[in-house]
């Protein structure tokens, strides 16, 4: 059923600067059975969600949070917070990384990651948690640590690393030492994003020992505080092992060391406080530094901007506890965009995808949102759309619930692999800030069509609810089984149905394990997992995070015609 | 001059200088105003740009800061009004008031004195003198001995007559100097010695009276008004029996629990007095009233306009002040006695800087913030101060008058209350939390008044801060403050950012949204507060407050680690220093005042009945050398043990030992002297004294260190 258009009658009505003729309806029965089990499957999910945030919000336990304020030292979160401006907002990415990922546990992955203003200019911050393993780097804290400088480099933002760690997990050294995306890439990127003018600041509030001391020496400026700040290759049991010199820390590496005599460092704090402060201070002193035209200043942004129509809480409520069940993404836009107004292009062609404009708080966005399967001309109309906004300038937020694309003899026929790449080549190709929302399954193609984690977007956030998998799990047991039975014919074994059902409940137990969305959070194919009724609001600060670099034109590959 | 004014018609007033500062030169400036009289202010150095100043025409300068060069100078003060075309003078009280001297100059120079005839200034001057009058005028004087012969056995036998309690006193001087109690007969001779000697030294006079010792006494006075026809009438009485060092605080007209009897022979007596003078212009008559027998006595006459004159005014409803001018332009008194109506109750409460727990010593700073309650025609403010003025070390450290008006004297009292709980006054202590404690004192809301009040009840007024359980409710009760400016505070800093935010037009306003967003969980912050316990300074320790911030705005603060303390808050902003605050179900308005001091933030909360202060660390002072200790500010502030403070700021008037000397714990080291009052500055401990480099005639300010006694 598609939405009435509210037309008022005064012709001067439908001229006048404020009207929108794409008023979106409720598309929500507050009474009906769905709304109230929907509620309540969100709501288990989400204190699910919360019990495990607010573990990792503890760090790395009490006696490590004990021994850290000892040192007069801040939590890395509570660092943050001083160095935020006061009052600010704090997107903080992937909160569950290295949730149940190595034998202990691993909160947050080690790191705190997230952008926030300071002196009115977004920050790109990582910081290491030194409760959590003495804050030395797991796989995972690589990867977490990289993906921050990736959004960094990428939406040209100053990064303040906020450095308190023993360096590599040596036991893991095989996975974060060699390869290309391990340690070695944190300093290649400061190298690289130092060279783009992107400032790279260093706050030394804890040890930096071995590779980490390259972290503040790479940085363009940096700080350290005295007393708690060191900076050595090697740590006095090495040296002595080495030399034989006894040596303290403090005389070794400490802040007046790399102050006065190393010039390794910059600024000297007396304490934490200090540090921090200082800290703001650099940020306040970049001026123009790693600012090259922003999209952000341009006339396109309305402040003057309308909340929903409708309670965005009730974004809690929509998605149904059966991936099969397809509901109306147009009742999500209807809570995310300003006014509830969308205006729709292509409404009645490819209807199983939604695509039209609309603001978030105030800033132009083009939606992409799935209501179905993609057929062909869904494909097509995404690949138009695309190219629209790309041409304009025009942020893209995609609303990811896809099983997939249409298979079938006659699918194939028509040809909705060559209609599948041309969505693929826009989604790859067009040089707007892009945003990925998975608000419930995002299966197959489907995940790359929409851009999913290897297409680059901005940000990519997921629902609790969410699943991502190459197929849903009963129909790869389906295939699984089908090959299997295949192969056991082919030695003549005899397959009982007994056999294959637990063949296939293996695989499909397998598959929900790894379409879970904490198996996905863990490992950082996504930036976090969120409220759905915090969508708004974090595609509002992702949008405006993004728009900090200039322009750039779209240049496509070929389209296969 | 009978001949003169036939040949030219009678001058009349038409600019007046005043010889004074502060809110009484405002208050007579105001009047004058009404009248079409233009003013003319005078000020020292220190008062360039005071309201007096500002609220007159036109303004001379007279002097430097100390007032014996400029306020009590009276040969510059009389050049003024010459060179400014004043013709009349009204000097208001204090100063040159009370001075014969200056009133006959005034009238030398062919200008007019608003005030008594010369001879009345001078005969009520001289105690003794004034004394003799009145008992000749039948006046009721207290039993005593005021003779010449000063012979101590014929002392001693006069005491015997007047009976015991007896009071010893010098018969120049004042502020209780030289002044002795004798309990019994057996003490007499040490006591007279003493006073004698004390008297020589500090007036030069040493001849004593002696007066029956009133234990129970009031102290009520009795405004009188005369003409230059021999017309007195007085305008019923003010009882002003609370005061704390000799200086009355709350004043009231009429007196309570008097009846109408009493109230009309106290009235003859003054009016008597008064013609026994040959009186005119406003003067007040003060006795003293034996509570036990209720028999009253005259004690002096002040031949002035008084402090507490509003107390009267609001009573009778007339301007003490046009009466003044009036009688001074010749006129004849505008009513007679049987005229003058007596309605409603009305208090009078002195607002002064003054630090209460340190035995009322006079403060001095900065008004950081001012706001007196709304004056209405029952609600008065006499002040002469406004926000960002001094209180200076130079001047009495009045701040306001505050009086009220009620249908009778429980109303008024209802209204003073109401009243001192928003007089808001912050960077500067002030008495109005002890006058709160004394208006909600039930003694003194019972009319129970008499001069040693305050001592009688000191149990109650002051906080002892040993007792346990009073500690703890001003504690609990500083809490919920806290709770309450961290709220503001917080809100405060939400409307500020929703003005303009750092970021600019370039930023998105979301990034300062409120509440600040965080993913799954919610935006903290700690704040320290530091309590300034005006009672108990030893007990001001840190607040923790952490602060958690909502999705829905509302704030919750927990102070401490405990979370069950924690409360619910939700501030709205209402603009200046005001809020709307809902905690705990209750919504109350709030308001708060926010300064820089000696680096320090200061905040200060008024609501309900409660005020209170609270300190917060600025950023950090810190140097970028390594050897330097980091110190806080609140370390650089304590000094080592056995270091010697000024408690107040003032003029160092003695010096007792030498620096290097070995002083016992106790032993007087110097004397200090602020707004006429001495303060003697005791050794902490025994040992030797250090670094004691102040000398006599040296001005210090409050906190600096005078020496330190080393063991």
């Amino acid at each position: 059923n598609s939405p009435p258009c509210i037309i008022a009658n005064p012709i001067q009505r439908l001229q006048t600067k404020h009207f929108s003729i794409g008023l979106l309806p409720d598309g929500v029965n507050r009474n009906s059975d769905s709304f109230a089990q929907n509620s309540d499957a969100m709501e288990r999910l989400l204190s699910e969600l919360q019990s495990h945030i607010n573990k990792v919000l503890a760090g790395g336990g009490e006696a490590a949070v004990k021994r850290n304020r000892s040192r007069n030292k801040l939590l890395p979160r509570e660092r943050i917070d001083r160095l935020l401006d006061p009052g600010s907002s704090f997107l903080e990415f992937s909160q569950l990384a290295g949730h149940e990922l190595y034998e202990d546990p691993l909160p947050s992955g080690g790191i705190i990651t997230g952008i926030g203003p300071v002196h009115g200019r977004l920050c790109m911050f990582v910081a290491n948690d030194p409760t959590v393993k003495g804050g030395t780097y797991y796989p995972i804290t690589i990867k977490k640590h990289l993906r921050a400088q990736e959004i960094a480099a990428q939406c040209k933002l100053p990064c303040i690393y906020l450095v308190d760690s023993g360096g590599a997990f040596l036991p893991k050294q095989a996975e974060v030492f060699p390869d290309k995306e391990n340690f070695g890439r944190i300093f290649y990127n400061q190298a690289t994003m130092s060279a783009q003018g992107i400032p790279q600041i260093a706050l030394v509030l804890g040890s930096c020992t071995a590779g980490g001391a390259y972290i503040p020496a790479m940085a363009d400026e940096s700080v350290m505080v005295k007393g708690n700040g060191t900076i050595f290759l090697a740590g006095p049991p090495l040296v002595k092992a080495a030399t034989g010199e006894e040596v303290s820390a403090e005389d070794l590496g400490g802040a007046t060391v790399h102050c006065k005599t190393s010039g390794v460092s910059d600024y000297f704090a007396q304490d934490e406080m200090h540090g921090l402060a200082l800290g703001r201070n650099i940020v306040k002193n970049l001026h123009l530094a790693g600012r090259q035209g922003m999209l952000n200043a341009s006339p396109s942004i309305n402040l003057d901007y309308k909340e929903p129509l409708y309670d965005v809480k009730e974004l809690r409520s929509i998605a149904p506890v059966d991936h099969k069940q397809q509901f109306d993404v147009r009742s999500v836009i209807a809570r995310i965009v300003d006014g509830s107004e969308f205006d729709e292009f292509k409404k009645l062609y490819g209807t199983t995808l939604v695509t039209g404009f609309a603001r978030i708080f105030g800033q132009p966005v083009g939606i992409l949102g799935n209501n179905g399967i993609l057929f062909n001309e869904s494909a097509l109309k995404g690949t138009h759309f695309i190219e629209l906004c790309s041409q304009r300038n025009i942020p893209l937020v995609f609303l990811q619930n896809i099983t997939g694309f249409m298979v079938g003899s006659r699918s194939e026929a028509n040809g909705i692999a060559k209609s599948g790449a041309k969505l693929v080549m826009a989604v790859s190709c067009a040089k707007v800030p892009k945003v990925t929302i998975m608000i419930g399954g995002s299966f197959g193609a489907g995940n790359y069509a929409m851009c999913g984690r290897a297409f680059n977007p901005n940000f990519l956030f997921l629902w609790p609810n969410a699943r991502i998998s190459v197929m849903g799990g009963a129909q790869a047991a389906g295939v699984l089984s089908q090959i299997e039975g295949a192969n056991k014919k082919r030695q003549g074994i005899q397959w009982t149905k007994e056999e294959e059902e637990k063949f296939k409940a293996k695989v499909v137990e397998a598959y929900e394990r790894e379409g879970n969305p904490y198996y996905s959070t863990a490992r950082l194919w996504d930036d976090g997992i969120i409220d759905p009724a915090d969508t708004r609001k974090i595609l509002g600060l992702s949008i405006s995070a993004s728009k900090n670099h200039p322009l750039e034109d779209t240049k496509y590959g070929v389209f296969r015609m | 001059s009978s001949t003169s004014h036939l040949e030219t018609p009678p001058q009349r007033i038409e600019k007046i200088l005043v010889a004074n500062r502060g809110e009484i030169a405002c208050r007579i400036m105001r009047t004058a105003k009404r009248l079409g009289i233009r003013t003319v202010a005078v000020y020292s150095d220190a008062d360039k740009d005071s309201l007096h100043v500002k609220s007159a025409d036109e303004a001379v300068h007279i002097g430097p800061p100390p007032a014996r060069l400029s306020y009590l100078n009276g040969s510059s003060i009389v050049e003024a009004a010459i060179r400014s075309g004043a013709q009349a003078i009204h000097p208001g009280y204090g100063f040159l008031s009370e001075s014969s001297e200056f009133a006959g100059l005034v009238e030398d120079k062919g200008l007019t004195f608003i005030g008594p005839p010369t001879s009345a200034i001078r005969d009520m001057g001289d105690k003794s003198a004034s004394k003799r009058i009145m008992g000749a005028a039948g006046v009721p004087l207290v039993p005593g001995y005021h003779g010449s012969e000063q012979d101590i056995e014929i002392m001693k036998l006069e005491a015997d007559k007047i009976g015991y309690p007896i009071l010893i006193k010098p018969t120049h001087g004042g502020g209780g100097k030289g002044m002795r109690i004798v309990h019994s007969q057996k003490d007499f001779i040490d006591s007279f010695l003493g006073a004698q000697r004390e008297a020589a030294a500090s007036f030069g006079i040493n001849t004593i009276l002696l007066e029956k010792y009133i234990t129970q006494p009031r102290h009520i006075e009795v405004q009188i008004f005369g003409d230059k026809y021999g017309n007195v009438l007085h305008l019923y009485e003010r009882d002003c029996s609370v005061q704390r060092r000799h200086q009355k605080i709350i004043e009231e007209a009429p007196a309570p629990c008097v009846t109408d009897e009493f109230r009309s022979h106290l009235g003859q007596a003054a009016v008597s007095a008064a013609k026994a003078v040959g009186y005119h212009n406003a003067g007040t008559v003060e006795f003293i009233v034996d509570t036990i027998t209720g028999q009253f006595y005259f004690m002096e006459m002040n031949t002035r306009l008084q402090v507490e004159h509003p107390v009267t005014e609001m009573i009778v409803g007339q301007d003490l002040v046009e009466w003044q001018i009036r009688v001074a332009n010749g006129e004849p008194l505008p009513i007679s006695q049987v005229q003058v109506p007596l309605s409603g109750h009305s208090f009078e409460a002195r607002i002064y800087a003054e630090n209460v727990p340190k035995g009322f010593l006079p403060a001095t700073g900065v008004l950081r913030h001012y706001h007196p309650v709304p004056v209405s025609s029952t609600v008065r403010v006499e002040t002469g101060v406004e926000q960002g003025d001094v209180v200076s070390m130079h001047y009495d450290p009045m701040i306001a008058k505050l009086v009220v008006w009620g249908e009778n004297r429980s109303a008024a009292l209802v209204k003073l209350k109401d009243c001192l709980s928003k007089f808001q006054v912050a960077g500067v202590p002030t008495n109005i939390n002890f006058l709160q404690k004394l208006a909600n004192h039930r003694a003194f809301e019972e009319g129970d008044v008499e001069t040693h009040f305050i001592e009688h009840h000191k149990d109650d007024l002051f906080v002892d801060p040993n007792n346990k359980e009073i500690s703890e409710e001003a504690y609990d009760a500083a809490r919920l403050s806290a709770n309450l400016v961290a709220a503001c505070l917080c809100e405060e800093e939400h409307s500020t950012l929703k003005e303009s935010h750092p970021g600019g037009p370039s930023l998105l306003s979301i990034w300062y949204a409120h509440s600040p967003f965080r993913v799954n969980h919610h935006a903290q912050s700690t704040m320290e507060l530091e309590w300034e316990n005006g009672y108990d300074s030893s007990s001001s320790k840190p607040l923790m407050l952490a602060i958690t911030y909502q999705r829905d705005g509302n704030y919750l603060i927990q102070i401490g680690e405990n979370s069950a303390h924690s409360l619910e808050v939700r501030a709205s902003h209402l603009g200046n220093n005001s809020f709307r605050v809902e905690a705990d179900g209750v919504t109350m308005h709030v308001s708060l005042a926010v300064y820089i001091k000696d680096k320090m933030k200061h905040v200060h909360i008024w609501h309900g009945p409660h005020h209170h202060h609270f300190r917060q660390k600025l950023g950090l002072e810190l140097s970028d050398e390594d050897e330097t200790q980091h110190k806080t500010s609140f370390e650089t502030t304590s000094h080592p043990p056995g270091t010697v403070v000024a408690p107040m700021a003032g003029l160092v008037v003695k010096v007792l030992v030498e620096d290097g000397a070995k002083v016992e714990e106790g032993q007087p080291v110097l004397v200090l002297e602020a707004m006429k009052m001495e303060h003697v500055v005791k050794a902490t401990s025994g040992g030797y004294v250090q670094g004691l480099k102040v000398t006599a005639g040296q001005q210090v300010s409050d906190g600096s260190v005078l020496f330190r006694v080393k063991e």
